[in-house]
């Protein structure tokens, strides 16, 4: 018996949109957008180099920038994502090993690089403001 | 704060979601409309407000999010009590799965504040006010709370979850040593209620291919059996870009299995038993 009405496509229950950030899924994405960050900061070295290359003028431009507030924040955030992305690696490497497993583990080794990465970077620019200035 | 168990609740969130739009890209038959106030009824003791996700397959509308006031006087202290007394008292369409009320069947796995648990053994007391109440996430919806499983049990069925072997039958029990047992603790107590799953964001984008935790958590009870002779055939079943290697280690799923299971690690022991094999 052939159905008089056609069948209506079920909607999808919402997934992101309702679903609770934990430490979990809120650092694998930390660890997706700091890689993304990365490669552009790869472009970003590339061209410094560049500039660099294409003589003093090139260059003092682009020093000029990255002295600049706006620069400052950017090659702040690039040092961030840079050792966030290290410790969390790490973290995946242990993973891939076997290891680390148990929600407790899971727990402190997500903190642990939240603290570790945000140590390192502020370490990276103390050492920077004292020996370069 | 250190999450010991999957059962533990957090006491404060930063975030109650991810600062996403509220229909960031849902097609328009899941938007999700306003919908009524169901208020408690007069002489009500102590009433807590419920915000319950709405959708009637007959109805031309869309989904919605219905507001329920729930006398916890008169209610038991769970969740699936609060969602039963709302059907006895207020509105007998509410239409959810249930059956065992005790965390065994895996029935009634709904997303509650956020998270996917049983609603049999989440505490009313233990959500936000106020409690909301969704399907499991990124399923279609039948209706209300029910969500359409068929497409994770197909998913569940790919993987052949039963004994193969190719050695002829034994005249009694195929034994195994109690150290060989053991190795199949943690995996055999799945209830396959797919909160993992529904938890698992991989599944949510690439969910048409990618097997999902629950269903990699059973691939593993079978690897890991020392009676099972299909080793070498489960594993080439599995060595897919999305059916296995899709899970990025998110672990999610560890975090929400209302069974106190390790998807993650499962899935991870999947993945060595690949390389192993390759060297």
């Amino acid at each position: 018996m052939a159905s008089s009405t056609p069948k209506r496509t079920r909607p999808l229950s919402p997934n992101i949109q309702i679903y609770r950030p934990q430490l979990t899924s809120v650092l694998s994405i930390a660890n997706r957008i700091t890689g993304v960050v990365l490669s552009m900061y790869a472009v970003a070295l590339v061209v410094w180099l560049v500039a660099g290359a294409a003589g003093p003028r090139g260059y003092s431009t682009m020093h000029a920038f990255m002295r600049s507030w706006i620069g400052q924040i950017l090659v702040f955030g690039g040092t961030f994502s840079f050792f966030m992305h290290l410790c969390g690696g790490i973290r995946h490497l242990v993973w891939d090993a076997g290891y680390g497993f148990d929600l407790r583990a899971i727990y402190a080794s997500g903190y642990a690089v939240v603290v570790t990465s945000t140590a390192l970077t502020v370490a990276a620019w103390i050492a920077s403001i004292i020996w370069v200035g | 704060m250190i999450i010991r168990s999957s059962d533990q609740v957090p006491r404060a969130a930063a975030l109650k979601r991810f600062p996403v739009p509220r229909n960031f890209g849902v097609s328009p038959e899941s938007r999700i409309e306003q919908g009524r106030m169901w208020p408690a009824p007069a002489g009500a003791t102590r009433v807590k407000a419920f915000e319950v996700y709405r959708y009637d397959p007959d109805s031309k509308g869309n989904p919605r999010l219905d507001t329920f006031e729930v006398d916890l006087g008169d209610c038991g202290p769970m969740v699936l009590d609060a969602l039963i007394w709302i059907k006895n008292e207020i509105d007998s369409t509410l239409t959810f799965r249930r059956s065992c009320r005790e965390g065994i069947c895996g029935s009634c796995a709904m997303n509650i504040d956020g998270t996917n648990w049983l609603a049999c053994t989440r505490f009313i007391a233990d959500t936000g006010t106020p409690a909301t109440i969704y399907p499991l996430a990124n399923m279609e919806v039948i209706k209300d709370l029910v969500p359409d499983l068929t497409h994770v049990f197909a998913q569940y069925s790919l993987i052949e979850p039963w004994f193969r072997s190719k050695t002829p039958e034994p005249e009694r029990e195929r034994l195994q040593s109690p150290e060989e047992r053991s190795r199949l603790d943690g995996s055999y107590e799945c209830i396959l209620c797919f909160c993992c799953t529904s938890g698992c964001p991989s599944h949510w984008w690439n969910g048409d291919r990618f097997l999902g935790p629950a269903v990699l958590l059973q691939a593993w009870r079978w690897l890991a059996d020392s009676r099972d002779e299909a080793t070498g055939e489960r594993l080439d079943n599995l060595e897919d870009p999305f059916r296995l290697y899709r899970c990025h280690t998110i672990l999610n799923c560890t975090r929400t299995c209302p069974k106190g299971l390790n998807p993650g690690k499962a899935i991870a022991g999947i993945k060595k038993m690949l390389i192993e094999r390759r060297s």
